[in-house]
């Protein structure tokens, strides 16, 4: 429960929290993808996932977090994309939840690819 | 303050009259009749029958009520122009197409505004057929007959029963066409808060509420008014007893006066009194413990000697006078004024007080 | 603060609580704590989407995703498939009902193209039971700007130079309404929010209090503050149970909040609002039966002037608006009036919420730039008229309004324009009608509501919509006369000219209307004795023809009143004077031999 709001700044700054969750119902420029195919829960998507929230989170970041099933790299799951505009599709496989603040402090916030992860590219 | 004025045109002719006015008042100040079965200068304007519907040259949309559309500076009025005729003869029909013809036996015949209007327009009968209203006559009590197919919904009783007499025992029930006045759960007077003032009667324009003591005993133009002043109590409200044959047969208003025609129970029907045979009009003197007729000379003779006396051997303070809510103001002071300057004591009441 | 990777809104509106929308949610809650993912996915409750014929709905963000008639069983797929696995579960998206592709996203809904929605932009977006989603799209911070940076001339300037119309219908500008208001003597004033929505079909109002009660709030604050008004009262109608919880519920929070009550945002500024239930009477909708029935009267106009304005509530200055124009406020405030003006006509400024009904492929609700025809909203958003029939006529706004033909679609909606044509703007009731539709029948429709609507007091509207429904009895039943039209068209014209309020002003409108555009049906069903959309009974007449008959009797079991004789293997004949023209022997038979005539 907030609290009572006693002058202009009290609103804005209640609004401005309450609009990061709310962002993702609007769609953000920057989307990270996880494999959630049984192939991929089976390899540990969820508790990259649960990673994946957490570190968004910690770092008030506002990122699209889709998912999508599985797509024939049953062997690199967990499988971790991240796009960013204009920039190609970044594959990252065999993720744990160890490299998810890095994969996204480097290359979510940065651009910075983590090289040693990446198994595929698209553009 | 002095009153803004307004100029304006009401059919061809220049009034000038106070801001706030009507249309209908200032039509009024010219001797100019407007059409009305809703109206009242006691009540708050209803605009209900829309009888009094003219043509204002300002206003394009429609045709404003007069009772209600306030005057406005260079306004140009037309009380009755064809327009303005060919409303009013619509609403005319579009009310008898759902009222009893039957003025024949009608109490208010003569004095029915709507009888008054058809005449007026030449409204004869109704080009609309169909579904009519008709209830039971509610006469469940001894004073109001309320026959609810003769009402035209116009209102004023209930607005006379809730803004002047502070009852609210009638109100609208039901809506649109199914509209009807009607006593909480639609009940019968008689276990409604009613008081009979019988204000409401007063008020209908047609015959739809009638005074029952009355029934049968003549219409309006059959009676010679009497005014008098009520006396029941000392308000001293004027009525007019309504005469016919020597005999009262009703109760009527007398607006121009003092309690501007309004009445309670006592003095709209408690007349019959008058001509009751036990009612004593002769002065009576005990002789011999039986009472006999005497002059009103040997009575008051008798009285003042009586009291002279009292007040010889015992002092003025052994005599009280209690005199009664049924006199005048003016008998009042009189008797106390009597009681103490002629037989000079204080002691004077009044049942009122008790 | 919590982060979640998608959230799924689920439509809380009344057509979709009534299509089963609170099961569910309730499924969709069970089946996301099943695999784990209630605290990645937020479920919410929103408020109407407009898109009713269509529910329940159901839509996943970030992607967007529309979900159409959910139906229980369809609640694991979505979880497992969309939710889990990111795979969009095709069976259940919106169908093109032209082209029959599948429409994923929801704004690629052609239903959605046209519209501009402002007023119901929150609408089916937000939670309408958390204050905090609303402030998060920028709620509230319109009044933050009137309190802080507007004097209360300013605010009422610029709801003027926006050129915002009462919505409730009657078009009269909103910023000259509250200077009225403003300028009257009198304390304390009131500011009236006119929930007491009444037109059959119209939902547009019940739509935004219950998906978006704190934009009508919000609007009211800024209106109050602006006129120096400190009481406020909504009244609703009590058949809107949702709306009047939503509304307790806001009021709630708002005050909770210190957005509503005393010393606002820590400002003098002071707004109490009460909440009213309305007894369900369609009258109390006019401003001064409204303000009788909140003072305990009953629901009865009274003649203007005085307009309540001057002395409405307890006689003092009061400032009614209704749903829709109070929520167009908070924008108009905080983007300002060139931004609301560059939408709609010269003398229409803004959109409109229309609700769009009858026979047409997309009902719901819809919003509008004003000046888009009527075409582009039947057509363009509405789909057009279903199962291949002709479009025959559109009745605008509520039973007031009027029937417009074919020739009167490209006309763009306006309050001028409409009035012009024969209709009204109204409360933005739009029933589209196909040419199964009896004429004659519409308009003894909308005259049996008045008829059973008008509040009884004045003589033109009781008595004379009666008569005039009388005359619409006889002509259906075949017993019309010519002078009958004559008659109806004088008796309208003067109900229009001497009715105290405006349902009585406007109740002449169908009918009028409808002589004005469809004359030769009516003269069909007096002179012909012919209804030519096969609506009126008494005008039928059910016959066989003899040379398709084949004598097999099914007709005969299937009429219920005996009507049809005939021996086996010959052919049968209907008796007219015991058919009830039911038509039960024309659906029956196999050969098509019966046949109305």
């Amino acid at each position: 429960m907030t609290g009572k709001l006693r002058s202009l700044d009290d609103l804005r700054r209640l609004r401005n929290e309450t609009k990061r969750t709310m962002q993702d119902r609007v769609g953000s420029e920057i989307k990270i993808i996880v494999g959630m195919g049984t192939c991929g829960i089976a390899a540990g998507a969820r508790e990259v996932m649960t990673a994946i929230l957490e570190e968004l989170a910690k770092r008030n970041l506002s990122v699209n977090v889709l998912q999508t099933g599985c797509i024939g790299m049953c062997q690199q799951e967990p499988l971790m994309d991240v796009v960013r505009p204009g920039e190609g599709r970044i594959t990252y496989g065999n993720v744990t939840p160890r490299d998810v603040p890095r994969i996204i402090g480097q290359h979510v916030v940065n651009g910075q690819i983590v090289e040693d992860l990446v198994i595929g590219r698209t553009d | 303050m002095p009153l803004k004025m307004v100029e304006l045109t009401i059919d061809g002719r220049q009034v000038s009259v106070p801001e706030g006015t009507t249309i209908l008042e200032a039509a009024e100040s010219l001797g100019i009749e407007i059409p009305t079965l809703c109206h009242d200068r006691d009540l708050i304007v209803a605009g209900a029958c829309r009888l009094c519907v003219v043509e204002v040259e300002q206003i394009k949309k429609n045709l404003p009520a007069a009772c209600a559309q306030p005057v406005g500076a260079g306004m140009v009025v037309h009380t009755n122009n064809p327009r303005v005729r060919e409303a009013r003869r619509t609403v005319l029909e579009l009310i008898i197409a759902n009222h009893p013809l039957d003025c024949l036996t009608c109490e208010e015949n003569g004095k029915c505004k709507l009888q008054k209007y058809c005449y007026e327009y030449g409204v004869q009968d109704s080009p609309y057929e169909g579904e009519t209203r008709e209830y039971e006559i509610d006469d469940s009590n001894p004073f109001i007959e309320r026959d609810m197919t003769k009402c035209i919904l116009c209102g004023k009783c209930v607005r006379v029963c809730a803004e002047i007499q502070g009852v609210n025992a009638i109100d609208f029930i039901n809506r649109g066409f199914d509209t009807k006045i009607g006593t909480f759960y639609d009940g019968e007077l008689i276990d409604s808060p009613c008081l009979y003032c019988g204000q409401c009667i007063y008020m209908c324009p047609v015959g739809a509420l009638a005074a029952i003591p009355s029934r049968g005993l003549g219409r309006d133009y059959d009676v010679e008014k009497v005014a008098t002043t009520c006396p029941y109590c000392g308000v001293g409200c004027q009525l007019a007893l309504n005469v016919r044959n020597d005999r009262i047969v009703g109760v009527t208003n007398i607006a121009d006066s003092h309690n501007q025609g309004y009445l309670c129970v006592k003095g709209r029907f408690g007349y019959e009194f008058v001509h009751s045979p036990d009612r004593l009009t002769k002065p009576l003197i005990k002789r011999n413990g039986k009472f006999e007729q005497a002059s009103w000379d040997e009575a008051l003779d008798l009285v003042a000697e009586k009291l002279g006396a009292i007040k010889a051997e015992y002092g003025p303070d052994a005599i009280a006078g209690l005199t009664s809510a049924k006199c005048t103001n003016e008998e009042n002071y009189l008797f106390q004024k009597f009681v103490r300057a002629v037989i000079g004591t204080n002691n004077i009441d009044h049942c009122a007080r008790l | 603060m919590e982060i979640f990777r998608a959230h799924v809104l689920v439509c809380g509106g009344t057509g979709c609580t009534s299509g089963g929308s609170p099961r569910i949610k309730a499924l969709l809650e069970e089946e996301l704590a099943k695999n784990g993912l209630e605290k990645e996915v937020n479920l919410v409750v929103t408020g109407c989407h407009g898109l009713c014929e269509m529910g329940p709905l159901v839509i996943v963000y970030p992607e967007g995703t529309m979900y159409v008639h959910v139906q229980p069983e369809d609640v694991s797929d979505i979880v497992s498939e969309h939710l889990l696995k990111g795979r969009i579960v095709e069976r259940l998206l919106y169908k093109e009902p032209v082209t029959a592709e599948r429409v994923p996203h929801y704004g690629d809904l052609p239903f959605y193209h046209k519209q501009e929605r402002l007023v119901l932009r929150n609408c089916g977006y937000i939670n309408p039971e958390v204050i905090e989603e609303y402030i998060g799209r920028d709620g509230y911070a319109a009044l933050a700007k009137a309190l802080a940076e507007m004097t209360p001339d300013e605010v009422i300037q610029e709801v003027l130079d926006a050129g915002l119309r009462g919505r409730g219908g009657a078009g009269f500008p909103t910023g000259l309404k509250w200077n009225f208001c403003r300028k009257a003597k009198g304390e304390p004033k009131y500011i009236v929010c006119n929930g007491d929505e009444g037109d059959p079909g119209a939902f547009m109002d019940r739509s935004i209090l219950e998906g978006d009660p704190h934009r009508v709030l919000e609007g009211m604050a800024i209106g109050a503050y602006a006129i120096g008004a400190s009481k406020a009262v909504i009244y609703v109608r009590a058949e809107y149970p949702l709306a009047v919880r939503r509304l307790h519920l806001a009021v709630k929070k708002a005050e909770e909040m210190g957005l509503l009550g005393d010393n606002i945002l820590g400002t003098d500024f002071s707004l109490h609002i009460d909440i009213k239930e309305g007894a369900g009477a369609f009258v109390c909708g006019e401003e001064t039966a409204l303000l009788a029935s909140i003072m305990g009267q009953r629901g009865m106009p009274w003649p203007r002037p005085p307009f309540p304005a001057v002395s409405g509530l307890w006689g003092k200055p009061t400032n009614i608006n209704n749903v829709e124009t109070w929520a167009n406020i908070p924008d108009i405030i905080l983007r300002g009036a060139d931004w609301f003006a560059s939408m709609g006509t010269e003398k229409c400024k803004g959109t409109k919420v229309f609700a769009l009904t009858g026979n047409v492929q997309n009902t719901g609700l819809v919003e509008v730039p004003m000046g888009i025809s009527m075409r582009e909203i039947i057509y363009d958003i509405g789909g057009g008229v279903p199962n291949g029939k002709k479009f025959k006529a559109v009745q605008i706004g509520g039973p007031s309004g009027g029937c417009l033909p074919e020739s009167q679609l490209d006309l763009g909606v306006d309050y001028e324009s409409l009035t012009g044509a024969g209709a009204i703007m109204g409360s933005g009731g739009l029933v589209v009608m196909d040419e199964d539709t009896c004429i004659v029948d519409v308009a003894r429709f909308f005259l049996s509501f008045t008829r059973a609507e008008s509040c009884g007091k004045c003589t033109p509207c009781r008595e004379g919509i009666m008569r005039m429904l009388e005359i619409l009895d006889r002509i259906s039943a075949g017993e019309g006369r010519m002078e009958d039209l004559d008659l109806l068209e004088k008796t309208a014209h003067i109900i229009q000219d001497t009715s105290l309020c405006g349902l009585g002003q406007t109740a002449p409108n169908p009918i009028l209307s409808t002589l004005r555009y469809f004359r030769d049906e009516y003269v069909a069903h007096i002179k012909d004795q012919r209804c030519p959309a096969g609506v009126c009974t008494a005008l039928l007449t059910y016959y066989i023809k003899p040379e398709l008959c084949r004598g097999c009797t099914a007709c005969t079991k299937v009429c219920p009143t005996g009507a049809i004789t005939g021996e086996r293997k010959a052919v049968h004949v209907i008796d007219p004077e015991k058919c009830i023209k039911c038509g039960a022997c024309a659906e029956r038979c196999p050969f098509d031999a019966i046949v109305q005539a």
